[in-house]
């Protein structure tokens, strides 16, 4: 087992509502290996973007967290604001899901880099800092020339390119991508899969990559990891959870996806439940078809059933 | 089944007036004043700029059956879906529905005719009123167009709530929006469009909101809803995995044009279209070490203001022909693509300035010379041609000098027409 970048331990997000605290983040234990992709995969209200969220210390205000985050040593749940801001950025960098709403349409391109560049490296004279940034873009495929534009000069896949050359422009040790190509079509997202495939390997980046769409997950990760309720369902490779999934709903999940090469249609009876009082024992209980009582009463543990893949299933011995 | 199609859709064009500013309009006035009698095509389209949404579009839809229409965002498969309703009104063309035809029809004398012809938009909690109760929400379509007696409308309600899978259907009559899944949701609006019996059913994208999950139920009810009533639907998505099992047949759009129309099963098995290929080729697969080699087009698509002249997808196009529509734009984008080689960049610079001095028009580009020696400058641009994708420099008639100006001329493109090609309709000078 190579060396991990980032660790989390029983780490728990809460957030605070009227309602009672919703437990978007459930005791999540996972390292990401140094140069790795890891694909957090789930529907929408897993919690997926608030783990993504909480390694960028982004949690909005009266959000709770437990347990413990590791960055390279250092515990990002103890880092005060201040402390996070220099890391964020500069070592973890970030892609978002909309790059329109993302970049300032009153800065240019030129600008938006020198600001990055500015406050994380003081040092880097202007002109330096313009030779990165041109060069960042060029590796996007985006020539010098367009510094001086503003972000509606630019389409869709373009913008999110400039996110990409800024999130790279200080070479940070990892990066998180929640949903990077949800709001682009096809063609397009194709295109931006493989600028994220050519970065892990010139860059040796480790990646987090937060989406809803397995094929994503299929061609661009190393490992993947089913959330489900806010828990981790099944974590190993993706060789293994795409072609012999463990834990049930990982199994509904692959199956009700719908690609080229499906033929059947199926899904997952119920809903996914609300995370202010989720279900007793094992949270997919409810939906699962392999259900028994333990399930009902027991919470099951993270277990390797397979070297290298764990899954969260007391009937995963059957599965596995 | 009946021989009358239920939708007959000839040549449809909806184009969008571009609003300007102030600013902008007397720009165009000014420069309408000095183009006066001899403005271009190209100057045409700068004076009046439009977007061209849906720029000739033919396809008919059968009793029963489910045609989609697929492509990426722009590509106008949503203004086609909502003019064919006549919630927009068509630029030119014709829409025949169940034999009548409706293109420049009154909205009053719409109205008899639309509960015959519903739709189903992508996104259920805006396409749900969240202060009227699902009930009253479905029932309001069949008070509005069938019936005044309110006892009859809730029953028949009830019976609709149930075709759909809304059940207990007598508890969730009362829910209101906020209370239902996004599932369910969609469900209320199915009801909604099937309980006046439509004959079509224009379904805009309508599990690209929900989860996987999910996504499967509702297109079996879709289903299932087709062979009960014998709806023929339009099944407009931007999925092609979707579409490749809920649809009879499939039409391809791009920028406003279908490039290729047939049978779901003949289209998937042998794309014919390089478009149709690349949308193919780019889905992600979930099933790891399948990663394929593939041959992405460039870029994106384009403008739907300035669409490019000949076949739309010839700038992005892997295997494209010196004969489908190569322009000065294309030229400018090629100049702007050497800048991303710095040393090209440099000599670029050097003899014939930033690219931005370029002007296309139409089939040429031009760049007027200050100080520059105009012979040099030709010979130059001459010397960078053959490192162009091939097909580009072979639609070059010409490098020139012209006065002040140097001028890159390319030939007029071949008549693009659409084909029959191995049982489908094609539009590609392949063929």
């Amino acid at each position: 087992m190579s060396e991990s970048i980032l660790q989390a331990r029983g780490l728990k997000v809460y957030y605070r509502t009227k309602r009672g605290p919703i437990h978007a983040v459930d005791e999540v234990d996972f390292d990401l290996r140094i140069g790795e992709t890891l694909g957090v995969v789930g529907e929408t209200g897993c919690g997926k973007s608030t783990l993504a969220k909480s390694i960028l210390g982004l949690l909005p205000p009266g959000s709770q967290v437990d347990g413990s985050l590791k960055f390279r040593d250092r515990d990002l749940l103890k880092l005060r604001p201040t402390e996070f801001r220099k890391l964020r950025g500069e070592e973890i960098a970030l892609i978002f899901q909309d790059p329109m709403t993302r970049l300032d349409p009153l800065m240019t391109i030129r600008n938006h880099f020198l600001e990055t560049i500015h406050v994380h490296r003081p040092e880097i004279s202007k002109a330096e800092a313009i030779e990165l940034a041109a060069e960042a873009l060029r590796s996007m495929g985006i020539p010098r020339s367009r510094l001086n534009h503003y972000p509606h000069e630019f389409s869709g896949g373009m913008r999110q390119r400039i996110m990409i050359a800024m999130a790279i422009v200080l070479k940070p040790k990892l990066l998180i991508a929640d949903e990077p190509t949800t709001a682009l079509d096809v063609i397009v997202e194709a295109q931006i899969l493989e600028i994220l495939r050519d970065l892990k390997r010139s860059y040796g980046m480790s990646l987090l990559l937060i989406t809803h769409n397995l094929g994503i997950v299929a061609e661009v990760c190393d490992r993947a990891a089913v959330m489900y309720a806010g828990k981790f369902a099944e974590l190993g490779s993706v060789n293994d959870v795409f072609s012999k999934p463990i834990h049930p709903y990982t199994q509904g999940l692959l199956a009700s996806t719908i690609h080229l090469e499906t033929n059947k249609l199926r899904s997952i009876d119920g809903l996914p439940p609300s995370l202010l009082s989720p279900p007793s024992g094992c949270r997919f209980h409810p939906r699962c078809p392999h259900a028994k009582d333990i399930c009902v009463n027991e919470e099951p543990a993270m277990i390797e059933y397979r070297p290298g893949t764990l899954a969260a299933c007391h009937f995963g011995r059957d599965f596995a | 089944m009946t021989d009358t199609p239920v939708l007959e859709v000839e040549n449809l064009k909806v184009h969008f007036p571009v609003k300007s500013s102030a600013i902008q309009a007397m720009g165009q006035a000014l420069f309408r004043g000095l183009k006066g009698a001899d403005a271009s095509a190209q100057d045409e389209r700068l004076i009046h700029p439009r977007v061209h949404a849906v720029d000739g579009v033919t396809f008919q839809l059968g009793h029963a059956e489910i045609l989609g229409l697929v492509g990426e965002s722009g590509c106008g498969k949503t203004t086609t879906g909502r003019t064919v309703l006549r919630l927009l009104k068509p630029t030119s063309g014709r829409i025949v529905f169940e034999g009548e035809d409706i293109t420049n029809r009154k909205e009053d004398k719409l109205r008899p005719l639309r509960p015959r012809m519903q739709i189903v938009f992508q996104d259920p909690h805006a396409a749900l009123n969240p202060g009227m109760t699902i009930g009253q929400a479905i029932m309001d379509a069949l008070l509005l167009h069938e019936t005044r007696d309110r006892e009859e409308a809730k029953a028949s309600t009830l019976r609709a709530m149930d075709e759909v899978g809304l059940t207990p259907a007598e508890d969730l009559f009362s829910k209101y929006p906020a209370d239902l899944s996004g599932g369910q949701k969609q469900r209320a609006v199915l009801a909604r469009a099937i309980i006046l019996r439509p004959s079509l059913v224009v379904a805009d994208e309508p599990v690209a909101m929900l989860d996987m999950s999910i996504r499967a139920k509702i297109l079996e009810l879709l289903l299932e809803l087709r062979d009960r009533y014998g709806i023929a639907y339009l099944f407009i998505t931007h999925d092609l995995a979707t579409a490749k099992f809920v649809c009879d047949r499939i039409a391809i759009m791009y920028l406003g044009r279908i490039v290729e129309m047939g049978p779901t099963e003949l289209i998937f098995r042998d794309p014919k279209h390089p478009y149709t290929r690349a949308l193919l080729g780019a889905i992600p697969v979930p099933q790891p070490g399948r990663v394929r080699e593939r041959t992405l087009p460039r870029g994106e698509v384009p403008d739907a203001i300035f669409p490019p002249a000949g076949c739309r997808f010839h700038p992005r196009c892997p295997v494209v022909l010196p004969t489908c529509g190569w322009e000065g734009h294309d030229f400018v984008d090629y100049l702007d693509q050497r800048r991303l080689n710095p040393k090209q960049a440099h000599a670029d610079e050097a003899v014939i300035g930033e690219a931005e001095g370029w002007r296309a028009d139409l089939f040429e580009a031009r760049r007027r010379l200050r100080n520059q020696d105009p012979g040099a400058v030709a010979s130059y641009v001459r010397s960078i041609l053959p490192q162009a994708p091939e097909a580009m420099t072979k639609a070059v008639i010409g490098v020139d000098v012209v006065d002040d100006e140097v001028v890159v001329r390319f030939r007029n493109p071949d008549a693009l027409l659409p084909k029959e090609v191995a049982g489908r309709i094609v539009e590609c000078l392949l063929y």
